[in-house]
């Protein structure tokens, strides 16, 4: 665990020009918190240098905070190395958008739909950015912590008689 | 309608002409691809557009497909997701973590023993507490068992699908047996609910093990018959050799894991590769295949059940004596007989019952284990009260599921039935 870990931490170094990239500690796993513009490349690095191939879940996360309230956290699993590490970006509290980590795993195709459908974060180039769970028409995103656990009434509209 | 429509034109006037909602545009929209322009020209030649489901006897649970044909064979495929969509993150976040098991019953409804322990789990990393030598063999022989009973339903399902109706009979007569154990073992045959955090609900009797000796004498056997239907039978190897394939850098990209990115080539297995409860003690192997069709995908299977038997034999030699519960009183729910007689206990329970565990402010954890269809993964935040502030649950059906569209490219239509039957999905844990 640490070997890779090591690399990866003397890779996305500030002397390799990787600033704000943080290495937190609390989760028994190795979490990477990188600043969203840079996400899409330090992905590409992971998968193409690190042999970390497989993206196995993206998990969104409403802190309910005023700024960076929603967290995307990446779920990633080595097979070559059979590790597992993630990767953390905050995202701005009113507008949640951040690049679609489509084009270097394809399961972020669903994942990331499923973080639109339930948390409202936007995607950018996502190449199919449908609700994966609710109906289209529906207007909330449900797993944020300011939607009621009733739910809301008369937020699905049913067919006329 | 004439040949030179754009796909927009196409869409707006298939849209006018029957009323199609916004969201039936939406999916007619991803099953175009950008190289199919509608082009409608004689009748013979029309691409139709076939719903299963989400009524239908073989898409195992309320999976809704919607297909497009080229006369018998599939040109796109997508799956609609969400008709048993329980909300259950967001309930998680609404009850205590004791109060969540039951719940995860509903999950995987095939293997509700895996999903108790792989829950439980990931809120002991969270609490930072470890479950007793004798209950994480007990958990690894839950696993075990409710491997072997998913798998056994899933063979049966999978062979009625392609028309072998006799093995489902068999298969479901051995379940049977397995149900019967866990009756005598948690009390119940489906909803288990067995765990508990820092422990299990009840010690594992001796008549269970000498129950589930018996058992193993006899399943070897049994399963053998049941192959011996199918496995030399030229109808079932036609419909199932060369079918649903998906290759290697598919398979991984995807996501997929389990059974199913076994059957690709790729042997990882999170007991073997990331191991948990006891699995690095005892002595299996991880079946692999590279064909990555649906009969490679039914051998890893059967070959598992083999291993699985392996593996609950070294436990029932291995078991060790002792307490089942973490002698931890502020986060484990003390003994029932405690409760009633001592005040220290019932104050702990009263506790524990009411306000929840209570994990540090900020914590993470996250726990996966190798169930029967793949990684489950339960990921876990704790803001310091006795709820979880997030769970997020990782489910492997689901990333099944998402597999589908590729690998039905190009197949008949009859394959479908038997594509979903080889990825096993359950679509209580794919919709959460």
């Amino acid at each position: 665990m640490a070997e890779l870990t090591d690399k990866i931490k003397e890779k996305l170094s500030e002397a390799n020009g990787f600033q704000g990239v943080v290495f937190t500690e609390n989760i028994n796993y190795p979490m990477i918190e990188v600043p969203k513009e840079r996400l899409l490349e330090i992905a590409k690095i992971l998968r193409d240098e690190f042999q970390i191939e497989q993206l196995r879940d993206v998990v969104s996360v409403d802190r309910f905070t005023k700024n960076e309230r929603f967290e995307c956290i990446y779920n990633l699993f080595s097979l070559t190395h059979g590790k597992r590490i993630f990767l953390k970006v905050k995202l701005d509290s009113k507008n949640p958008e951040v690049e679609s980590l489509y084009p270097v795993w394809q399961s972020a195709n669903w994942a990331e739909r499923e973080a639109w459908d339930m948390m409202g974060i936007k995607f950018l180039n996502h190449p199919d950015l449908r609700r994966l769970y609710m109906m289209e028409e529906y207007e909330y995103h449900p797993l944020r912590k300011d939607y009621p656990l009733m739910g809301l009434p008369g937020a699905v509209k049913l067919p006329k008689k | 309608m004439s040949l030179d429509l754009t796909k927009e034109e196409y869409i707006e006037e298939t849209k006018q002409a029957s009323h199609i909602s916004e969201s039936q545009e939406k999916i007619l929209r991803a099953l175009e691809s950008d190289d199919v322009r509608g082009h409608f020209e004689g009748s013979l030649d029309n691409q139709l557009v076939l719903n299963m489901g989400p009524q239908h006897p073989a898409t195992h649970g309320v999976l809704q497909l919607v297909v497009s044909l080229d006369g018998e064979s599939v040109v796109g495929t997508v799956p609609v997701m969400g008709y048993l969509h329980r909300g259950y993150e967001k309930l998680a976040e609404n009850m205590t973590f004791h109060e969540f098991i039951p719940h995860t019953d509903r999950l995987d409804y095939l293997s509700p023993l895996a999903n108790n322990v792989g829950y439980v789990l990931a809120i002991e990393k969270l609490l930072k507490i470890e479950a007793t030598p004798r209950a994480q063999w007990i958990r690894t022989m839950c696993c075990e068992m409710a491997r072997l009973a998913s798998h056994l339903v899933w063979m049966g399902t999978m062979a009625m699908d392609v028309g072998a109706l006799t093995v489902f009979l068999w298969t479901f007569t051995e379940r049977e047996k397995i149900l019967d154990i866990l009756d005598i073992l948690t009390g119940v045959r489906f909803t288990t609910s067995y765990t508990r955090i820092g422990g299990l609900a009840l010690d594992m009797s001796d008549e269970v093990i000498a129950r589930l000796k018996g058992f193993l004498d006899q399943f070897i056997q049994k399963l053998e018959d049941s192959r011996a239907l199918i496995e030399r039978n030229k109808i079932f190897i036609n419909r199932c050799e060369g079918v649903g394939y998906i290759s290697k850098e598919d398979a991984i990209s995807i996501g997929l894991s389990g059974p199913n990115l076994r059957a690709a080539g790729v042997g990882n297995d999170l007991r073997r590769d990331d191991p948990y409860l006891v699995y690095n003690e005892l002595d299996f192997e991880v079946p692999t295949l590279t064909e990555s069709d649906v009969l490679a995908r039914y051998y890893v299977r059967v070959r598992e059940m083999y291993e699985t038997v392996k593996i609950l034999r070294q436990c029932i030699e291995k078991l060790p004596k002792g307490p089942i519960n973490t002698p931890d009183a502020k986060q484990v729910l003390p003994d029932k007989g405690e409760v009633y007689t001592k005040m220290e206990e019932l104050i702990h329970d009263f506790m524990i019952v009411n306000f929840g565990n209570t994990p540090e402010k900020g914590v993470e954890a996250y726990q996966a284990i190798e169930a029967s269809k793949g990684e489950l993964g339960f990921y876990a935040i704790s803001d310091g009260k006795g709820y979880p502030f997030r769970l997020k649950i990782r489910s492997p059906s689901m990333v099944s599921i998402s597999s589908l569209p590729t690998m039905m490219k190009g197949a008949m239509i009859s394959d479908i039935v038997a594509i979903i039957g080889s990825i096993d999905p359950v679509m209580g844990e794919a919709d959460k």
